[in-house]
């Protein structure tokens, strides 16, 4: 594996958005929220992703807005550093080493040159006693700075970042851990320390989960595990402290948060409900209801005129301080976990999982965005611990992308697990998944696999389910027996067993012929046209965990996982093993188009991926240690284009993309370096150069840059005009990898006004020279001619200076042109 | 602890009634309550809450404030009177007709020189306290609209008055008056109803706080007439208010049953730009709380579900001490029932009727724990209304049942009973002794044939009873000048000794044979609650408000040696911090080591044989005694043994046949009997 570095993981979006509070610029233009490894700004407007500030080597633990310049903002990281950022143009400023990992991070506004960071205790391995420390960052010039300024100012502190907050003007800082509220003084140097009882009245538990301070007056708001909010006042007393108590929530209060006048107190929690209290006159609430799933973070600007929530499934929702929803940021939906497989929806290449509680998420790939939800359960979700609801467990598409099957479970403990199992049709004028059947109870215990039959395109008219009961049923879709009970629906074709043993896997051969069903360790092979047996192997010892046909040049291949880490391959001409090995495979996959396999084995802690095709011995493909963990779910997910990399490691990669879940539920997927080389040069060749002077001819000439063979012409781009393949490109390109849309917006409009110049210039004058700076020259100088005179001497100089000076009234000419090639532009677009 | 048969007895329909107004004096810390029924009930708050006087009510009497002026306790009520009470015996010394309709209020000014009642009829009416009398003063001007809540500002020049939908103040000197704060409805339906100013205050840096019939508590500035804060505390009434002494607290009971504390904070720390923030909410009851005292450590609250609770105020007192406890007093310091020994027979007292009740029988024995069989059930034999208005004070049974005595405030009557198995006859004594007359206590001897009954200055009446007639023998009397009331008669089994206690914390002992005073057991600090004799050594036992126990020998006529160990020993912390106080004492005849003891929530064998508790030893260890095998049981019992299975116990006799009678009257029967309160919505119903 020579030229192992050309192939990398690359995070592929779908991080968590939510794991710290995001931080809101002073514009309320701006959102800035940790992000795995990074820190990504989003645009609160447009909810695009406009920055991804990269540099962090560990978990991104917090991330702040500097309290003396509104235009940057630390970051702090398990790595132990705290970073300072120009979150606009995503520019590193410096780099502070701590030394330590960091928790979380907090500053206040009177505390000029000193954030407060959570590290934990030393000696303390674990994270439920950590200390709050003062860090005052030296004012050295330099990238890289070290501190060794470090003050404790609190300990025993708990990992949870919203228990500690900051007082009236930095006077105080609480923090709560437990039971206990503790507040400490910066002045006096004195701290206080209030404890409630384990328990209320009520039995349920009064440990504190969140703290906030009012701005201007001594009041404190706590949290509770049992849905109440303390107000606390008088607290620098030891004895005659006061509170007042006020509750609504009935679960956990997750977030608290005063607005910036200290006018309302926002909480929220696992309601999924913003409850704004008026300050003063708490009995007055207003609520935003229905925010979707449970609150976990919520963050206000500083002019109060945004909030923002973080929600659990990994969304951030903006609000306008009238308590009305504005925009929502929406990462990929992360539920517990993911029970459905990945799957690409052949449409519109999304990649399909379990999204919201009971839905299923249609999220793309190439913008890294989700594109919408679909609602399988279609019942209500309660927003309460404890409660067994309906979770879709199982999905999955045809060929064509026109049938989705979907079982839905619901699991009790004292009843049998209620199950349902509901086919959507594709419906192509709402674009979107229409229930065509449920089948309540299709088997009597838990279903273990449905698979469609890959027949022909559009054809799918078989599906195949296994219940741990036992059977195996295949469902057909067949026309209603009277006409007037609509369109076709599907029912039960044929049912079938094999000894009693309980069916494992099923899976079709890719033309439809074969439909292979594991029982325990036996694996049957059936004729799907006649419903006979064909054949039997088995490989014992051990159960199969995983079935998988080969494609195309390796069909007749069967390929099998054991969970006595075994992987077998059956040829079904010859109906014996061809070969099999030991390893722990911990999911099997087949591309769909090419004959590649993948297999991802778990070692030592690690998941390695192997890449094979059956009918050779040596793997395409190997890499050790692609995550920690054990990967169980992954996709192939096919190519618009298809790339032409000849080299021999790659060529795997050159049909479709791999994807694949970690533990963590992180999207990482696998990018050779010519990809990553093309999508950089595309990037490049977008951004805007200001060294170049606002001219009309540098606006007729679109995006390319004089001195382009500087920058090193990348050979396999198509030939000029630059503009349309800046435009091809910019479309082509997946969003994840391209520069902030703000940066990209006027080059992508000026590139497409030059492209609509060029043309329209090479039809009015199509006998005049083929150079396009003539023409520029040509047209500029018959405006300009009377007006001033020297434009002619200024001319030769303009071609040599970088930035020639413009007068007033070349601007003014200038703006009118820009003017006349909008209406040139649109009047092209009529015709 | 020995066995004993037990009839457990719950067909006792006691009731208590609900509180409407409270009164605190805080230089003697005694606490007044009125009930509903008209009674007036003070708690001694220095003494452990003892209830120490009850002054029973009177049909159509209805209490609607209550004051202290000095020493001296007046009430207000609806029939338009102002009354005062006699506290020494314990009936109402003079009424006077204030001629405005109904009172709702009455305010006394810090001096204690005039008396401000609010009327029906819009006045507000002065009355000059005088030495042993008021007298009416003048009326400040009239004003449409009842009075309904009065309070004096700390100087006595200005008064501010709660009506409909406003709050008046006057001028105390010239009865003008000089402001008018209008109080805003409710919204919504309750629009257009008047909204009642339920309670004011008037602090002494002239803020006024009100309390209204929509729920809000309101904060006034006094001087301009206007309005600073509108708290919106209930949907309902807020009822009563209530302020702390150094003016720093307020507290407001509502009608959901909640007490809602305002606290007077500055906003940051360390500045002077002080205001009124609501802070704690308390939920002790289950209807409305229609009376408030805040004093200094506690918030002491009582309404209509009867119960009277004072809530500490934890940071103001000590945390983990006795002090802060939540103490709900549900239950009289007296006993209701008398039972005769002899005969089997129960007396319930009612405030309006008596009710004579004959115990059931079961000829079997059982195990510890079963059971039994009732051969005969008990019975109901005689309800007896009373004549005339007053309720009962006081009742007695002959221990042989066949007499039975009752007091109210205005006299004494005695009956004679003849119960064979089928016929019952009730006969009244139609001639008493002239000296019979205003009796606290009521008590006959236990061979039936005199009836001692407690009268003015702490004496004891003496009346010899026979077939046909009664006759008086003698008045008691001591020489301690206490003029107290006594509320304990005891008279030994065998007829000569009588004990006797009042509420200043006396207890004489008179020698029935020679007609005088024998000793007086030196005075102790806290009230008694019960005296007994022992029938056998001779031995009087007294047990207090503070929950010790004595025992003084008379034939020593000093305390007795086990007294002596237990005082230096101390008693186990446990029983200390019990919260209701021993309201009987009885002995057992087959064992006379075991002194037999009960409060509301546990009954309990004293045996003097035993060795004390030590402080740190397991107090309630019958469980663990029982497992233990034989020998070792021996070493680790103490003298205390307790039982609680029998909670709420209104009273524990022993019945000459050594079976036991347990009157209950469990709780919830209480409250199930309460009117329903005001609908909440209770989250997920």
């Amino acid at each position: 594996m020579v030229e192992q570095a050309e192939i990398r993981v690359v995070h592929q979006g779908g991080s968590n958005i939510t794991f710290r509070e995001p931080a809101i610029s002073s514009d309320s233009r701006f959102l800035l929220c940790a992000s795995g490894h990074s820190v990504k700004v989003f645009s609160t407007v447009t909810e695009e992703c406009v920055q991804e500030l990269r540099g962090h080597t560990d978990l991104v633990t917090g991330v702040l807005i500097r309290p003396s310049n509104h235009l940057q903002a630390y970051s702090c990281s398990a790595d132990g550093t705290v970073r300072l950022w120009d979150f606009t143009d995503g520019i590193l400023i410096k780099t502070y080493l701590i030394g330590y990992p960091i928790c979380s991070i907090y500053a206040s506004a009177s505390h000029d040159g000193v954030v407060f960071i959570a590290t934990p205790t030393k000696g303390h391995k674990t994270l439920d006693s950590l200390q709050l420390l003062a860090v005052h960052l030296p004012q050295t010039a330099g990238q890289l700075v070290e501190t060794s300024d470090l003050s404790a100012v609190l300990s025993d502190v708990s990992a949870n970042p919203a228990t500690v907050a900051f007082g009236r003007a930095g006077e105080y800082v609480a923090s709560t851990n437990g039971v206990q509220l503790q507040i400490f003084f910066f002045k006096k140097q004195k701290s206080f320390r209030f404890s409630l009882k384990e328990n209320s009245c009520s039995g349920r538990s009064n440990t504190f989960t969140c703290v906030a301070c009012h701005p201007t007056d001594d009041c404190v708001a706590t949290g509770h595990e049992d849905g109440k909010i303390r107000l606390w006042r008088n607290f620098d007393q030891k004895r005659e402290y006061t509170y007042r108590t006020l509750h609504w929530h009935h679960g956990a209060v997750r977030a608290l948060r005063f607005t910036p006048e200290g006018s309302n107190l926002l909480s929220g929690g696992v309601e999924s409900v913003l409850v704004q209290w008026q300050y003063q006159q708490e009995s007055q609430q207003d609520f935003l209801p229905r925010l979707g799933a449970a609150i976990t973070h919520i963050a206000v600007s500083p002019d109060g005129a945004l909030f923002c929530t973080s929600h659990s499934d990994n969304k951030i929702t903006v609000i306008q301080s009238c308590v009305k929803v504005s925009s929502i940021i929406q990462g990929l939906v992360k539920g517990e976990a993911v029970q459905t497989d990945l799957m690409v929806d052949p449409r519109s290449k999304a990649l399909v999982l379990n999204g919201k509680p009971g839905h299923l998420q249609f999220y793309s790939l190439h913008r890294d965005r989700l594109l919408f939800n679909l609602d399988v359960v279609q019942q209500e979700f309660i927003h309460q611990e404890g409660l067994d609801q309906f979770q879709v467990v199982m999905a999955t598409l045809d060929g064509a992308g026109a049938w989705l099957a979907t079982v839905e479970e619901r699991k009790q403990e004292t009843v049998e697990a209620e199950l349902n199992l509901k086919l959507w049709a594709f419906d192509e004028p709402s674009q979107s998944f229409i229930l065509n059947t449920t089948v309540s109870t299709p088997h009597e215990a838990r279903i273990t696999a449905v698979t469609f039959d890959p027949a022909a395109r559009g054809q799918t008219s078989l599906l195949v389910s296994c219940g741990q009961d036992g059977l195996f049923k295949a469902w057909r879709l067949a026309a209603p027996g009277h006409p007037d009970d609509g369109g076709p629906s599907w029912s039960c074709d044929f049912v079938s067993a094999y000894h009693g043993l309980a069916p494992q896997r099923c899976c079709f051969s890719a033309d439809g012929s074969l439909l292979a069903v594991s029982f325990q360790e036996v694996v049957t092979v059936w004729s799907p046209a006649s419903w006979e047996l064909l054949l039997t192997l088995s490989q014992p010892p051990g159960n199969i965990r995983d079935l998988c046909f080969g494609r195309l040049s390796c069909s007749k291949f069967l390929l099998g996982t054991t969970n006595c880490n075994q992987l077998c391959c059956w040829n079904l001409l010859t109906c014996s093993l061809e070969w099999s090995t030991s390893m722990e495979v911990s999911l099997l996959l087949a591309d769909p188009l090419s004959d590649n396999m993948a297999a991802f084995c778990h070692q030592d802690g690690n998941t390695d991926l192997f890449v094979f095709k059956p009918s050779e011995p040596r793997p395409l493909f190997s890499q050790k240690a692609v995550c920690s963990g054990r990967v169980s779910r992954a996709v192939f997910a096919p190519r618009e284009v298809a790339l032409e990399s000849c080299e021999e490691s790659s060529r795997w990669l050159n049909r479709s993309q791999l994807y694949f879940l970690t533990p963590l539920m992180d999207l990482l997927t696998f990018s050779t370096r010519a990809e990553e080389e093309r999508l950089m040069a595309a990037s490049k060749q977008l951004v805007v150069d200001d060294s170049v002077a606002m001219t009309p001819f540098q606006l007729l000439l679109g995006k390319r840059p004089p001195h382009h063979q500087a920058v090193g012409p990348p050979a396999k781009l198509p030939a000029p005009p630059g503009g349309s393949a800046a435009v091809r490109e910019l479309l082509q390109s997946p969003a994840h990898v391209l520069p902030a849309a703000a940066a990209l917006c006027s080059a992508f409009m000026e590139a497409l006004l030059g492209v609509a110049t060029e043309t329209r210039e090479k039809k009015t004058s199509a006998g005049e020279t083929p150079s396009d700076t003539e023409e520029e020259e040509e047209e500029d100088s018959d405006e300009e001619m009377e007006t001033r005179a020297t434009r002619s001497e200024e001319a030769p100089l303009e071609t040599d200076s970088a930035g020639p000076v413009l007068s007033r009234a070349q601007v003014r000419e200038l703006r009118r042109v820009r003017k006349l090639d909008h209406s040139w532009f649109s009047s092209l677009l009529d015709s | 602890m020995g066995e004993f048969k037990v009839h457990r007895v719950r067909f006792f329909d006691y009731m208590p009634s609900a509180i409407r107004s409270m009164a605190f004096n805080s230089h003697t810390e005694r606490l007044a309550v009125a009930r509903a029924d008209g009674a007036v009930e003070i708690f001694n708050f220095a003494d452990n809450y003892f209830q120490e006087k009850v002054i029973a009510g009177r049909d159509g009497r209805s209490i609607e404030a209550l004051c202290w002026v000095g020493c001296r306790l007046f009430s207000a009520g609806l029939d338009g009177e102002i009354t005062e009470y006699d506290l020494e015996n314990l009936r109402p010394r003079y009424s006077i007709e204030a001629y405005g309709g109904p009172i709702w209020t009455i305010s006394g000014n810090s001096e204690g020189t005039l008396l401000a009642a609010g009327c029906e009829d819009g006045t507000v009416k002065m009355f000059e306290v005088l030495e042993d009398r008021i007298q009416f003063q003048r009326n400040l001007s009239r004003q449409k609209g009842r009075i309904i809540s009065l309070s004096w500002h700390p100087s006595g020049a200005q008064i501010a008055a709660g009506m409909m939908d406003m709050i008046r103040i006057f001028d105390s000197e010239t009865g003008h008056a000089t402001h008018r704060l209008l109080v805003d409805r409710g919204v919504g339906a309750s629009k257009s109803r008047e909204v009642v100013v339920w309670s004011v205050a008037f602090l002494n840096d002239h803020t006024i706080i009100s309390g209204d019939s929509a729920g809000k508590v309101q904060i006034w500035d006094g001087l301009t007439g206007t309005l600073i804060r509108t708290h919106l505390v209930t949907k309902w009434d807020v009822l009563v208010l209530a302020v702390s002494q150094d003016e720093s607290s307020v507290i407001a009971g509502t009608s959901e049953g909640t007490i809602v504390q305002f606290q007077f904070i500055s906003s940051t720390v360390g500045q002077q730009d002080k205001l009124w923030v609501r802070t704690r909410t308390f939920k002790n009851h289950s209807h409305d709380v229609r009376a408030l005292v805040h004093t200094d450590s506690a918030v002491i609250s009582g309404g209509m579900d009867t119960q009277l609770v004072v809530r500490p105020l934890l940071d103001k007192v000590e945390k983990n001490t006795q002090e802060s406890a939540l103490r709900k007093i549900a239950f009289p310091h007296r006993n209701l029932v008398s039972c005769a020994k002899k005969a089997g027979l129960l007396l319930f007292q009612f405030p309006d009727h008596l009710e004579l009740w004959r115990l059931g029988e079961s000829d079997r024995n059982g195990t510890p724990g079963e059971s039994l069989p009732v051969n005969r059930k008990p019975e109901k034999l005689i309800q007896l209304k009373t004549k005339g208005e007053d309720h009962i004070c006081c009742s007695a049974l002959s221990p042989c049942g066949s007499w039975l005595s009752y007091a109210t405030v205005a006299a004494v009557r005695l009956y004679r009973l003849q119960i064979s198995s089928n016929n019952i006859s009730i006969q009244k004594v139609s001639k008493l002794p002239r000296e019979l007359k205003s009796v606290h206590q009521l008590c006959f001897s236990s061979d039936s044939c005199r009836l001692f009954a407690s009268s003015s200055f702490s004496s004891v009446v003496v009346v010899a009873l026979n077939q046909t007639d009664c006759k008086y023998l003698h008045t008691l009397k001591h020489k301690s000048g206490s003029r107290q009331p006594i509320h304990i008669l005891s008279p030994s089994e065998d007829g000569q000794w009588l004990a006797t206690a009042n509420t200043d914390c006396e207890i004489h002992v008179f020698n029935l044979r020679k007609m005088k005073l024998h000793c007086s057991v030196p005075a102790y600090s806290s009230c008694p609650t019960a005296v007994s004799i022992h029938p056998t050594t001779g031995n009087l036992v007294s047990v207090h408000a503070d929950q010790q126990i004595f025992e003084f020998s008379l034939k020593q006529k000093e305390y007795s040696e086990w007294s002596r160990q237990l005082q230096r020993q101390g008693l186990h912390p446990l029983w200390l911090q019990r919260d209701t106080p021993v309201t009987s004492i009885s002995f057992n005849p087959n064992n006379p080591a075991h002194i037999m003891l009960h409060d509301v929530f546990m009954f309990c064998i004293i045996d003097q044989s035993l060795p004390l508790p030590e402080a740190k030893t397991k107090f309630y260890n019958q469980m663990i005694l029982r497992s233990l095998p034989q020998p070792q049981r021996l070493r680790e019992s103490h003298a205390f043994k307790t039982c609680k299975n029998f909670q709420h116990l209104l009273s524990v006799n022993l019945l000459e046949d050594l079976s036991l009678v347990v009157v209950e009257r469990p709780l919830v029967d209480i409250v199930a009997q309460l009117p329903a309160p005001v609908r909440q919505k209770k989250f997920a119903t």
